[in-house]
């Protein structure tokens, strides 16, 4: 059994090393050795990470759970980084970023991303509604700064609120495989019990490990949780008094996660606080302070400056432009601003002249000329 | 005298606004049905060459070398006609996949994407049967209108014509570099034409060593069938996607336009050149498929970017408002349209008949009209796209 696997494994490397090769190159001219092995199965490619689904499930009322298999182009992930999701809805490609919940060390090779269904998410409906086991779906390599040292900290707090459970699912999981003995507090804000993504599995855990201290905290009044309402400083003296002697890792809806980072400052522990912004907070649409207008200067277009996005506002102008995970991390909508201010929506910063910008997170200040 | 004359100013306004409303219906409706269709061809066109190439691989049986080319030549046609000038045209960018976009796209065939983008989608399909404007009217070796001035190298147009279309991707491959006005005008230099050949040589290298050395090769003994295959593979794409490109602007109604004509053109004026100056050729799904949708010229040049395989189902509209308007739809059977092609290619190659006319065709007339037009008032000029 084992000398067969070696042996096909072996067989596999060599293989992909001949698909790879330069004459293959050649021979498969101009287009590439992919897009004649995906002839033959969506999965089959010797450079791009596609996945399969192998289980679609629904945890809550408004999430859903999908368990990924990717071919043999995945290299894996660090617990906390994300991953780019593509799939195809009426013909179009669309992108999200995901965070793998699952532990390093599952033995299936599988991935598992949830996702939480917004009423207006467009990708995220289609994932629940329309996704199906067997389907093939597109993924990036893993990426991202949020993710668990290599070197385990002794003590650890992970502070999620909403979908921002899923990077912070993967260390608590991954930690519990490992034997890890330091303390963990896991403190989780949602809006309600019934709403809790992987409510019943976390019980389990805090059950069969000792370390593990689970703190549930409900924004809705009545529900049973350890604390309710929203975060504060005494949230965290009851749920983990040491807080300052751990390593912190916080993901979760840009309000809370400014109120967490407030007490961080407050108390000069910036550095060991860990963060995720899984969300982008909306930009502060101003129309009325909105001013000048957005010019696409290729397709002749032009709009008046309605404070969103500029990616929105090519949108919304009838433009197609690329994009991608719409939060400014592939960079797939970057293009050359010519003239003009804009703003960076994450970071407040105002950039001016010719450059190179991320459309997703950029908004006018003024009047800007877009070479697209 | 030209239709293209008799138009007031008000009546190419009401067609642009016509054939407008066409173009935005179509572009707001694209989606799975579009997608769907260009995965399944790009899917059939891989298969077949893959069959192609493996036919060929035992192209010593007769049969199987006869399929074997017939296979790859359906490929590289489907591949340079449906998919590549298709998706390079932008048709498909929408679909945000970067396998079918026109930025990524490159075809089974010896010209660049980059320089097709210039020469093809660009300078073609902006300056349509434009004199000295679109290089498409004879490619710099045909005599192809009146107007152009005859040379005694024109005596040669038919048999320069079916050279060009026998080597038509060497042809249009270095399309670009314009090498008439180094070998006969002399107004350009050789290290010029050296300089722009580069990222040609190299994309026509690559595809000449993967056809005539690489998969000869594979067949080792057998490699002379391979070459043999391939080589008459890329001949049946070139004659047939010349004649089909001939086919749809050189047929003897088709008009050709002044340079001054683009001076100040309005949307209105530049969809009535596009439908003067290109013709339609009939037949089944399989041509049209075939023919890259090319059977629909017209159609083609007035939505360079809609999906091609829809242009089959507004073609009956665009017609209707050609007849409302009094405009010619040019269109006929491939073999009629062929045979107008041929016979202007013969009639070029000898000077014009009346020596009044002699490098001056039926475009003096139009000339007049086109700048008494273009000084129409300032709503006339061009809107943005």
């Amino acid at each position: 059994m084992n000398a067969m696997t070696q042996t096909s494994s072996r067989f596999q490397q060599g293989l992909t090393r001949l698909l790879q090769s330069r004459v293959a190159d050649i021979l498969s001219y101009p287009h590439g050795v992919d897009r004649y092995l995906e002839v033959f199965n969506p999965l089959w490619s010797v450079n791009e990470v596609r996945a399969k689904v192998e289980a679609v499930r629904y945890l809550t009322n408004d999430s859903v759970t999908l368990t990924l298999r990717p071919n043999h182009n995945w290299e894996g992930f660090i617990p906390g980084q994300f991953v780019q999701l593509s799939v195809t809805i009426d013909g179009k490609r669309q992108t999200r970023c995901y965070s793998p919940a699952n532990s390093l060390h599952r033995a299936d090779g599988c991935i598992e991303l949830t996702a939480k269904v917004h009423a207006n998410g467009f990708v995220s409906r289609h994932l629940r509604e329309q996704l199906s086991v067997g389907d093939v779906v597109i993924l990036s390599q893993a990426d991202g700064e949020f993710a668990l040292p290599e070197e385990r900290p002794e003590q650890v707090l992970l502070i999620s609120g909403g979908s921002g459970i899923t990077p912070v699912m993967s260390m608590l999981r991954t930690l519990c495989d490992e034997g890890f003995s330091g303390p963990i507090t896991f403190l989780h804000y949602a809006n309600s019990a019934a709403d809790m993504i992987y409510a019943s599995e976390l019980d389990e855990i805090a059950r069969a490990h000792d370390n593990v201290t689970l703190v549930r905290c409900f924004n809705n009044e009545g529900e049973q949780g350890e604390l309710s309402g929203l975060f504060s400083r005494e949230h965290l003296y009851i749920a983990a008094p040491e807080f300052a002697q751990a390593t912190t890792f916080l993901c979760g809806p840009p309000p809370m996660m400014a109120a967490v980072e407030k007490v961080w400052e407050e108390d000069g522990l910036a550095e060991r606080l860990h963060k995720e912004q899984f969300t982008l907070a909306a930009p502060q649409i101003e129309s009325d302070s909105a001013e000048g207008e957005v010019r696409f200067v290729q397709s002749e277009k032009m709009a008046i400056n309605n404070g969103a996005t500029l990616l929105e506002q090519a949108e919304s102008a009838g433009l197609t432009p690329e994009s991608g995970c719409r939060m400014g991390i592939c960079h797939a909508c970057t293009c050359r601003k010519t003239a003009g201010d804009v703003r960076d929506i994450r970071t407040g910063e105002i950039t001016s002249g010719e450059e190179d910008i991320q459309i997703c997170i950029s908004v006018p200040v003024g009047t800007v000329t877009l070479d697209i | 005298m030209s239709i293209f004359s008799n138009l007031s100013a008000e009546q190419f306004e009401t067609i642009g606004q016509e054939l407008d409303a066409i173009r935005n219906r179509e572009m707001a409706d694209l989606g799975e049905e579009d997608a769907t269709y260009i995965r399944t061809l790009i899917k059939r066109q891989r298969r077949l060459e893959i069959a192609g190439r493996g036919l060929l691989m035992a192209g010593f049986l007769p049969p199987a070398w006869l399929a074997g080319v017939a296979c790859l030549s359906a490929s590289k046609i489907l591949d340079n006609m449906e998919i590549g000038h298709n998706v390079m045209h932008g048709q498909y960018d929408w679909m945000g996949d970067p396998a079918i976009n026109s930025k990524v796209f490159d075809w089974d065939n010896t010209c660049t994407n980059t320089a097709w983008k210039q020469t093809h989608n660009f300078e073609h399909h902006t300056f349509t049967n434009v004199l000295d404007k679109d290089h498409d009217i004879g490619y710099g070796i045909l005599r192809m209108s009146e107007d152009q001035e005859w040379e005694p190298r024109f005596l040669f147009n038919p048999i320069l014509a079916g050279i060009l279309a026998t080597f038509f991707q060497h042809f249009v491959a270095v399309q670009s570099l314009k090498l008439e006005d180094y070998l006969i005008y002399k107004t350009k230099t050789k290290e010029e034409v050296k300089a722009e050949f580069k990222p040609t040589w190299k994309k026509m290298r690559k595809q000449l060593v993967k056809d005539y050395l690489l998969f000869p090769a594979l067949a080792g003994p057998f490699a002379p069938f391979v070459f043999a295959g391939n080589m008459a593979a890329n001949v049946a794409r070139n004659l047939w996607s010349s004649q089909v490109i001939y086919n749809g602007h050189f047929p003897e109604e088709v008009e050709q336009f002044p340079e001054s004509v683009i001076e100040n053109e309005t949307r209105g004026q530049w969809y009535v050149r596009q439908l003067l100056g290109s013709a339609n050729f009939e037949g089944g799904r399989l041509m049209h498929v075939m023919s890259g949708n090319l059977s629909f010229q017209i159609e083609h040049h007035l939505f360079p970017d809609l999906p091609a395989h829809r242009y089959a189902r507004i073609a009956p509209e665009v017609r209707a408002i050609c007849e409302k308007h009094g405009l010619p739809y040019n269109t006929g059977s491939f073999v009629k349209q062929s045979l107008s092609v041929w016979k202007r290619i013969f009639k070029l190659s000898l000077p014009n008949k009346s020596k009044d006319d002699s490098g001056k065709g039926p475009l003096n007339g139009l000339r007049a009209k086109v700048v008494s037009l273009t000084r129409e008032p300032q709503s006339e000029t061009r809107k943005a796209a």
